[in-house]
């Protein structure tokens, strides 16, 4: 936005009567404290990402990512975990990216103003800030508990709603931020809405609705509490979504609070896995679009 | 729609070289046009009904898992303190006086912080370091919760045990009220250390919201305070802040709807105690932390069905907080225009 600057300070009598000088004082303590207001946020970045780094880069080997975890007291990797977070994630994405891009679109182009699309925004929003436990909890009742185990599917699925709002949210800004002229050009030509929003609306705004995608990849791998009791975690190396399946997350959970050196140190490096995984995803996808989200 | 756009439509479709089709293969192609788009509505439709559907599944969910706790206790389920799986007597009370503490600790904390941050970042930052320092402070809220979980029980509740909480005991020891709050022994973990670690969580969102909404103060308004001779904070405090309170308001209820529903980070340095304390520093425990720490281990139907019930009071508190923090960004919207 525009810049206003500080008008200067004339040097005219008036100026340096005690009423100017208390507010003088009071403006320059006011910007004192924005500026340690802003040093101590920015503070705590850098100590827990120099922590992060001082704890978890000394357990950063090959073997990390070649062997599964460790039974207590051993040596070992983290390879399970790392492949059952990966599968999981990506399997939220498969199922929840498709519902959150349609949902989205008809926010953005086919009920932008009737009574159902304000209704799914405002749901919508509260779905995106809901606690995740309690999604977690959602899923155990609709999955785990009739099915009579923990499996993957559960995990992937409590991911997947998270993935849901987080998708319809940004595919609904990005496509209201295409120029209606585009639309009315393809309406013009006589193109059906479906044609022109697959061909026209969805190529303009590729960009941001990838960026989506990247943000809510983002979210999901550093989420645990959902997955807590619906994967569950598993000791050994799994492919069979139909079991409880590890995942970076909770074995980090475990493996800290446990009382042996080795789980602690490989909690560290998982630590700084996921950290650098997420802050990667969000910094690529803030360059994909300048635009900023709401 | 007139014939001759039909063919431009036809022609558009099937690239230029095409050839104009008879008019019977024109009204089959119509006809799939007008299904595909009403396939497409339909989906879109759908889809966005299984959002309403998500939301309300949740609920039902919930009611439904909470019921048997909910039959058995009775409303002195809230109010009760107790929390016995061998009696199988259960009670909310200590998890919501917990989630209620430590979210109020950390707002305590966050709000004021976030303000002069978003201060620093619209009035006084050069705008060179605008960008870079606005997107640190949102890396700070990509940050997973379990990461702060584990620096808070590892870096931050030694740190705060040994060096902070003791003076706190020390200092406050004959002070009426505060003597009460910060009541030893140090343990490091406990109300005090969760509610921290919830502020830094929630500064980001504090920051973020505000800082957008102290961008769409017009330009004159802040222009003709300062042609009047008022100091950047003065039209900080007496432009920009009254005309945004509304928006930033709806930014300290997402804040707190964050801090509320978090979890690991406090699951790791809350103590999982079921006790109502009044010292700050004493173990205690939240809704959350609640059902991450017992949820799987939880035997019999009772204590399982009372752990959805907590979950069920923390969605409801979480909905509350959520729906008002968007009614009120949605009015400053509506004033904007």
């Amino acid at each position: 936005m525009a810049t206003t600057a500080t008008p200067s300070r004339a040097s005219s009598a008036a100026m340096n009567s005690p009423l100017y000088a208390g507010r003088r004082r009071r403006n320059a303590i006011a910007k004192g404290l924005a500026y340690a207001a802003t040093a101590f946020g920015l503070g705590w970045l850098v100590l827990i990402l120099g922590v992060l780094l001082y704890h978890g880069i000394g357990g950063l080997s090959l073997s990390v990512f070649t062997e599964n975890t460790p039974p207590p007291g051993a040596a070992g990797g983290l390879l399970n975990a790392i492949v059952g977070s990966v599968i999981m994630t990506m399997l939220a994405v498969a199922i929840g990216t498709p519902i959150g891009i349609l949902a989205g679109t008809y926010l953005a182009e086919y009920g932008r103003h009737d009574k159902l699309s304000s209704v799914v925004r405002f749901i919508n929003d509260i779905l995106l800030s809901a606690p995740s436990i309690v999604i977690g909890l959602f899923v155990y009742e609709i999955m785990v508990a009739p099915m009579g185990h923990f499996s993957g599917w559960a995990g992937a699925v409590a991911l997947a709603v998270i993935v849901i709002p987080v998708v319809v949210r940004t595919t609904e800004d990005m496509l209201s931020l295409v120029p209606d002229t585009l639309r009315e050009a393809a309406a013009s030509i006589g193109l059906p809405r479906a044609h022109m929003i697959v061909r026209i609306a969805y190529r303009a705004a590729q960009a941001g609705i990838v960026t989506g995608i990247l943000l809510a990849i983002a979210r999901i791998s550093g989420e645990t509490a959902p997955l807590l009791f619906t994967a569950l975690n598993n000791q050994f190396f799994s492919m069979n979504m139909g079991a409880p399946m590890p995942s970076l997350p909770v074995v980090i959970f475990q493996f800290a609070l446990s009382p042996y050196a080795e789980w602690q140190k490989l909690a560290w490096t998982g630590a700084l896995l996921i950290t650098v995984t997420v802050l990667g995803l969000s910094i690529l996808a803030r360059s994909l679009t300048s635009a900023r989200k709401s | 729609m007139a014939s001759g756009e039909r063919d431009v439509s036809e022609v558009a479709l099937k690239g230029a070289s095409a050839p104009l089709a008879v008019s019977s293969s024109r009204a089959a192609v119509l006809k799939r046009l007008r299904l595909t788009d009403a396939i497409f509505h339909g989906l879109t439709r759908g889809a966005s009904l299984a959002v309403l559907a998500l939301l309300s599944g949740v609920i039902i969910a919930l009611i439904i898992g909470a019921a048997p706790a909910l039959g058995t206790f009775g409303f002195g389920f809230l109010f009760d303190e107790s929390w016995n799986p061998v009696t199988e007597r259960f009670g909310a009370l200590a998890p919501i006086f917990g989630t209620l503490v430590t979210s109020f600790i950390a707002m305590l904390i966050a709000v004021p912080v976030g303000l002069m941050v978003a201060f620093f970042l619209t009035e006084l930052c050069p705008k060179m370091l605008r960008r870079p320092i606005g997107i640190a402070i949102e890396l700070l809220a990509g940050i997973p919760s379990i990461i702060y979980g584990i620096w808070g029980l590892f870096v931050f509740a030694p740190f705060l045990q040994q060096h902070v909480q003791p003076l706190f005991i020390d200092t406050f020891q004959n002070v009426p009220v505060l003597s009460i709050l910060f009541a030893g022994p140090p343990y490091g973990i406990g109300m005090f250390t969760a509610g921290l670690i919830l502020a830094i969580m929630v500064l980001p969102f504090v920051t973020s919201i505000s800082r957008d909404v102290f961008d769409a103060v017009p330009p004159v308004l802040k222009e003709a305070a300062y042609g009047v001779g008022c100091t950047t904070w003065e039209v900080f405090r007496y432009v920009v802040l009254p005309f945004t309170r509304v928006g930033v308001i709806g930014g300290f209820m997402l804040g707190l709807g964050r801090a509320l529903g978090e979890t690991m980070a406090v699951t790791f340095v809350i103590g999982n105690a079921h006790h109502v304390s009044a010292s700050l520093f004493a173990p205690g425990t939240t809704i959350s932390a609640s059902i991450a720490n017992e949820f799987t281990e939880a035997v019999g139907d009772l204590y399982t069905s009372s752990l959805i019930a907590l979950g069920l009071i923390l969605f409801f508190i979480t909905f509350i907080v959520l729906a008002i923090a968007r009614y009120m960004l949605l009015r400053l919207q509506r004033q904007g225009k």
